[in-house]
């Protein structure tokens, strides 16, 4: 290792595997230098750890030091007691182990602490990138470490096997985080994304929040991105170049998508049951209509009778059908069928942002989200099964970016919907979720549990730190880790794509050097370079 | 080398010497050393007294009419045969074969053996470890072994060209053997100011 870049921290005194080491710091360094969520590693005697720096705390070997407190403007006494009597210490989580021979065996997780006295060195750039691998065709350059230049990197071919989920307040940086996200994917790794826009940022332009024009995928991989709309109007008025206008027909929602919106159109428990008994009496594809044209007479009520469903109930079971028959993008019979336009997209390697327009409103998007990610599902797990029987190549692996994820896997609804299905069963066919929230408590724990990798920014709900941080070990050294990141640009990322948690200072988008960074070149580069070209062709 | 005075008694934590001079007594906490055939001898001064030559007969005043107290000597010459001046140095170190030990020697030094005050490069070597400090702080003085630890860095810091340096390193050694004696090292580090 390089020698000038190791500083020396301190030695370990004390601690255990499940609580992390206790480290005293040495005279020399700063307790004011260190931060939490920096790394050092620790040279045992057999093998040296990595760990991060989850608490810093002050301590004096004699209590008479805190109750008279010496006179320290003398530079002697200040010199001398500073790493003896009063010194800092640092709780240091161990997390791997690298052998002796590391190349063979890369990071291990750690099952040991060090010895006694081992020497704590802050991590150098080396340690850093043999941890977390250099940026190649598989892993993507997200950030960089707290006070290091190093790239940090995630492998996104691991990463897109796991439903993954990127959770923060509103305002820290969840969006740029999640386009860096899709980027990566769209770069290297084989997966397509199907994204389901609610604010439209992640196609066009978006603006951050120095009202800056930020581009988004489309802007910058024209050729293998598709932005589908529901608001034809304003993706015009914003001059976004859409793909393909999406109309839902009346015919494709189906009873179980109704069920999901219950919370949302205040519909009771048996108005949920009353649609089933509606789908088996109109047909699966004409209930909507029908039951929306029935009109208050003999009939009806003798149907209704039939059917045994209460006055009442069918009330407000048509009152909530109202709500959803104003969305404009409903139409009585959809010209296209948007699910195919989809999958040929997908299947052309196309990554596609459906923008939801000015239908930001909760109920459009929970039912186009899951009314489209169910039939998309289902012919995936068709093909994956053919796929398996007939030995003919497997779908592209499907990403489907979902915002406000608390609505749809919230523990009442998450096991009706879809998207608690794909959270469980995961990659089975192909089909992961990249879940974008900021309340993560509202989220089950079951499907919590099941996402492979978090990214998250700044959290302060109690509930929502506990809930991210869930069954993750050395939890509540996380817990400071996390409440203390700061409010912009920065995260802590753990799980599956990941050696160990690290928190990163994620990478600069939105400038013209950070698309460049992009393997991207302007416009008037290339024209640069095509003058160039012609002018060396003719100068031979 | 500077022979200051020659052993009267000696134990093995401690000697006592007679100076050649009256009043030649080394400064309190500076290295001295004695030598017999195999082993020298490191000592650092820790008292010194002046007394009569016979321990029944105190001095009397002699000054009244004279004008000075050099006129006292000059005019009663056998004064200074009369009065001694002695010194006691608490063992600290040793060396043997040429090498140094930062603890006590295995016999105490001979009577009649020569004394010498160190010169500053010997000071230095033999302040290159602090192993000494843990028999002073142990001591059972007259004086308080903060005042003899004190001064005894003094001196020694004076053999330094880094003296700060020097003086934060023996403090932090002292840090480390008066851990929960705050009160101590304090004491320690606020007389070593100069």
């Amino acid at each position: 290792m390089n020698e000038e870049t190791t500083q020396k921290l301190g030695i370990v005194v004390s601690g255990s595997l499940t609580q992390g080491v206790e480290v005293r710091l040495d005279g020399s360094a700063s307790v004011e230098d260190m931060a939490v969520g920096r790394y050092v590693t620790i040279e045992g005697q057999k093998r040296r750890f990595f760990g991060m720096i989850t608490d810093v705390s002050l301590g004096f070997t004699d209590q008479r030091l805190s109750l008279t407190p010496p006179d320290t403007s003398d530079p002697l006494m200040a010199e001398v007691l500073a790493g003896t009597s009063i010194y800092g210490t640092l709780h240091v989580l161990p997390m791997l182990t690298i052998g002796t021979d590391a190349s063979l065996e890369g990071p291990q997780p750690v099952k040991t602490v060090p010895s006694h006295y081992s020497t704590v060195n802050a991590a150098s750039q080396q340690d850093v990138e043999l941890v977390f691998g250099e940026e190649d065709e598989r892993k993507f350059y997200i950030g960089t470490p707290l006070d290091m230049e190093t790239k940090i990197c995630l492998n996104l071919e691991e990463l897109v096997k796991r439903s993954n989920g990127i959770f923060g307040k509103s305002g820290t940086g969840k969006t740029f985080l999640t386009r860096l996200l899709l980027i990566g994917m769209l770069q290297k790794s084989t997966a397509v994304n199907l994204v389901f826009d609610m604010h439209n940022e992640y196609g066009w332009e978006g603006t951050s929040e120095g009202h800056r024009k930020v581009k988004a995928l489309k802007q910058l991989f024209p050729s293998s991105v598709a932005v589908f709309t529901l608001d034809e109007e304003s993706s015009r008025r914003r001059k976004v170049q859409t793909d393909f206008v999406v109309r839902i027909g009346y015919d494709e929602i189906e009873p179980e998508d109704i069920a999901l919106l219950r919370q949302t159109l205040n519909l009771t428990e048996a108005s949920v049951q009353a649609v089933y008994q509606l789908a088996r009496a109109f047909g699966n594809k004409k209930w909507i209509e029908k039951t929306l044209e029935l009109e208050d007479g003999e009939e009806t009520a003798e149907l209704l009778n039939r059917l045994n469903i209460h006055e009442a109930t069918f009330g407000n079971l048509r009152r909530g059908l109202e709500t959803i028959r104003r969305l404009p993008f409903l139409v009585p019979k959809s010209p296209d069928n948007t699910v195919s336009r989809i999958l040929e997209y997908l299947d052309r390697g196309i990554n596609v942002v459906l923008e939801f327009g000015r239908y930001t409103d909760v109920t459009a998007y929970i039912l186009v989200a899951n009314l489209l990610t169910r039939r998309i599902y289902a012919r995936y797990r068709d093909r994956t099964e053919q796929a398996m029987g007939e030995d003919t190549p497997t779908p592209h692996p499907l990403v489907i970016t979902i915002e406000e994820a608390h609505k749809f896997l919230n523990p009442e609804v998450s096991s009706q919907t879809i998207f608690g299905t794909i959270a469980r069963e995961m990659r089975k066919y192909n089909v992961t979720l990249l879940v974008i929230d900021q309340r993560p408590g509202g989220i089950d724990t079951e499907v919590m549990s099941q996402l492979g990798t978090k990214l998250t920014c700044l959290l302060d709900s109690e509930k929502d730190i506990d809930s991210v941080l869930a069954g993750v070990s050395g939890k509540n050294e996380l817990k400071s880790v996390l409440a203390k990141l700061e409010s912009k640009q920065q995260a802590l990322i753990f799980g599956h794509a990941v050696p160990m948690p690290i928190v990163v200072r994620t990478r600069e988008y939105g400038s013209a050097e950070s698309y460049k960074s992009f393997g991207l070149v302007s416009q008037a580069d290339v024209k640069k370079k095509a003058e160039k070209d012609i002018e060396e062709l003719w100068g031979q | 080398m500077d022979r200051i005075g020659e052993v009267i008694e000696a134990s093995t934590t401690e000697l006592a010497a007679q100076c050649y001079e009256l009043y030649g007594v080394p400064p309190l906490g500076s290295l001295v050393k004695t030598a017999d055939s195999s082993l020298e001898l490191y000592g650092i001064v820790c008292n010194a007294v002046t007394t009569s030559l016979e321990p029944g007969r105190r001095p009397i005043a002699r000054g009244k009419d004279e004008p000075s107290e050099e006129a006292i000597y000059r005019s009663n010459p056998q004064l200074t045969k009369l009065l001694r001046s002695e010194f006691n140095a608490l063992m600290v170190g040793h060396r043997k074969d040429g090498k140094l030990y930062h603890y006590l020697p295995p016999a105490p030094a001979r009577i009649h053996s020569f004394v010498y005050l160190c010169p500053p490069e010997e000071v230095k070597e033999f302040s290159q470890s602090f192993g000494f400090l843990n028999i002073l702080v142990n001591a059972h003085l007259d004086i308080s072994t903060d005042e003899l630890i004190a001064a005894a860095l003094r001196q020694m810091s004076r053999a330094h060209q880094e003296r700060h340096a020097f003086l934060v390193t023996a403090g932090k050694e002292l840090a480390t053997l008066l851990s929960g004696r705050f009160d101590q090292l304090k004491s320690v580090l606020g007389r070593l100011k100069e």
